[in-house]
């Protein structure tokens, strides 16, 4: 299927990297896309790296598999960069996007050689000015969002508010600071050379 | 107009036993399963539905609470997975010989041990011969078709029999996708209402469920069993039917993919049906006559339809996601070939066990199998149609 995007997403469990990917599976759903969102379900703890994936089509998905060969990779923790083969089958035509304040020359030598885009994005940063709390996901799902140009902002951001005020519609005190974060989380990611 | 939706596998199963209003549900939670009791309950506790939930202490009253509650004239549903369905064994034979047409989502998951909480289907194969009707969903899409036509199978008055609904743990039961679900009063006329004939609750027919069954009538009563599996078949087929002029989606007792034509053919049921559908089609692309047989009606099985399916491919595989560890085959494969063997179908047949215990299944790996199926139109030769895929045997 050549309309097909397929993403990989690396987090480590307590960070949202599963709650992120099924938001983008939604966001994608409401433009009028087929999707999947799915975990790789395994030992799951706090801390313990997980991987979840999306595919998103303009046709009918039938494959279920695994994600091998992704389009895009999505790293929440930078620490899994050591850890985990993150870059392992990672299309060149596609990119990476990394939550990390790390500059180019530390991150060359965890990305084995990978020659596509490379983004990067201080979700930390983002999510405490806009949260006051370190949540990386939001930040994260915006920064593919923009990298992967599944959809135009403006869609995303009208999407995301919908989406907020149906998933905090008992704490709406958080809505204002979740769609900041991903305001800001827009301009803050940006294409390194390595 | 359907209504255009993304849930999981089980959130589907969920919305669909809230069409279906059971009167009673009674379950307890196992991995892959639980989220669709766990949905379900937030469904009664809403006032969406007006089921009695019995939260039970283990699977083995689940399945008896059912038995009661159906026995009584209720309609009665549970959801289950892997040693969970091993735990409601005992009962699993009594409900299908008492007759009474229980529905429950099955999520596939190993059967234990070793201890492991991914899909295969060796939970499943644990009751292909307990007289329960046996269908497989390639999606959540056909999860949620599967159920809505449940009982006007199960409770029809030629069959009377239980009924499973399958799906692949995780793979569908927790991915996130498409689905069109039917607007709830089109499906609730659809499912209708249960009117049992016999019932226990019933005061103007005082009857026995259940009693001692010697040699006077014992083989008699089993032999009913039979033909009732017998005749789901035909039951089957004309829910399906109506089901269609519902929805527009058509549904036999198996998917032919491009099957028609085919020179190699692949036989396999649940999810891995989907990647095998995207794999025909690249080798269609090259020309390659590849064609798919994906399994929907497990029990009763239709190896009369299936053979005749099969009879002018060269070469076949089954695809088992279970072993019977009985060194000649695995249980679908056994299935098909005597199937096959009785219809008069003589067709190079290999057999490969693959994804247990969650091994990963992609559309390598059943290139790989279509490749050895070209091998063996063109040489002839099986060599070994005991044959694995995706398993690690010491080689890098």
């Amino acid at each position: 299927m050549d309309n097909m995007i397929e993403i990989r997403w690396h987090g480590r469990g307590g960070q949202g990297a599963k709650t992120a990917s099924l938001l983008l599976a939604d966001a994608a759903f409401n433009t009028g896309k087929y999707i999947q969102g799915f975990p790789e379900y395994g030992p799951e703890r706090m801390g313990a790296p997980i991987t979840a994936y999306n595919r998103i089509s303009s046709s009918p998905i039938r494959l279920h598999s695994n994600i091998y060969e992704p389009d895009y990779v999505v790293v929440v923790d930078d620490s899994l960069l050591e850890a985990v083969p993150v870059t392992d089958g990672l299309k060149e035509t596609g990119a990476i996007v990394i939550n990390t304040t790390k500059d180019a020359d530390e991150l060359k030598p965890l990305l084995k050689g990978y020659k596509g885009k490379v983004y990067t994005i201080d979700a930390r940063k983002v999510s405490e000015e806009a949260l006051g709390k370190y949540f990386p996901n939001t930040p994260m799902l915006a920064a593919i969002i923009k990298v992967s140009e599944i959809m135009t902002e403006q869609e995303f951001l009208d999407d995301m508010k919908d989406s907020f005020k149906h998933k905090f519609a008992k704490k709406p005190e958080v809505i204002e600071g979740n769609m900041k974060a991903l305001e800001l989380a827009l301009k803050e990611v940006h294409l390194i050379n390595l | 107009m359907s209504i255009r939706e993304r849930l999981s596998g089980n959130e589907a199963s969920a919305i669909a036993m809230k069409q279906i209003n059971p009167d009673v549900v009674a379950a307890f939670p196992i991995t892959p399963s639980t989220e669709i009791p766990q949905y379900f309950s937030t469904f009664v506790s809403n006032g969406k539905v007006d089921t009695e939930f019995i939260a039970v202490e283990s699977e083995h009253s689940a399945m008896s609470a059912c038995i009661g509650a159906e026995a009584a004239g209720a309609r009665a549903m549970t959801a289950t997975s892997s040693n969970g369905l091993a735990f409601m064994w005992e009962m699993i034979y009594i409900a299908s010989s008492c007759r009474l047409p229980i529905v429950m989502p099955l999520v596939n998951r190993t059967l234990s041990g070793p201890l492991n909480i991914h899909n295969d289907h060796s939970d499943a194969m644990g009751i292909r011969d307990a007289g329960w009707i046996m269908l497989f969903s390639e999606n959540n899409q056909e999860a949620y078709d599967n159920l809505i036509m449940a009982h006007r199978i199960a409770e029809h008055k030629d069959v009377c029999l239980p009924l499973a609904v399958c799906q692949d743990g995780f793979i569908t039961s927790h991915s996130i996708e498409n689905i069109e679900l039917i607007e709830d009063d089109k499906a609730k006329e659809f499912i209708g209402k249960y009117h049992p004939e016999h019932y226990l609750l019933n005061a103007k027919e005082p009857i026995a469920v259940g009693p001692m069954d010697l040699q006077a009538y014992h083989f008699e009563h089993k032999y009913q069993q039979a033909n009732a599996m017998r005749n789901a078949k035909k039951v089957i087929l004309e829910v399906a039917k109506d089901f269609e002029k519902l929805t527009g989606r058509k549904y036999g007792l198996f998917e032919e993919y491009k099957l028609e034509d085919a020179e190699i053919a692949i036989v396999c049921m649940n999810s891995t049906a989907g990647t095998t559908k995207d794999v025909v089609d690249s080798l269609r692309e090259k020309g390659i006559k590849a064609g798919l047989l994906k399994l929907r009606v497990f029990r009763p099985f239709p190896a009369e339809e299936i053979a005749k399916a099969l009879q002018n491919v060269k070469a076949v595989a089954v695809l088992d996601k279970a072993d019977s560890l009985n060194a000649c085959g695995g249980p679908l494969f056994t299935d098909v070939t005597s199937g096959m063997y009785v219809n008069n179908l003589n067709v190079p047949t290999v057999n490969y066990i693959y994804g247990l215990g969650g091994r990963d299944t992609t559309a390598k790996d059943i290139l790989g199998v279509y490749n050895d199926l070209q091998e063996i139109v063109k040489t002839g030769n099986i060599d070994n149609p005991y044959r694995y895929f995706g398993l690690k045997r010491g080689e890098k």
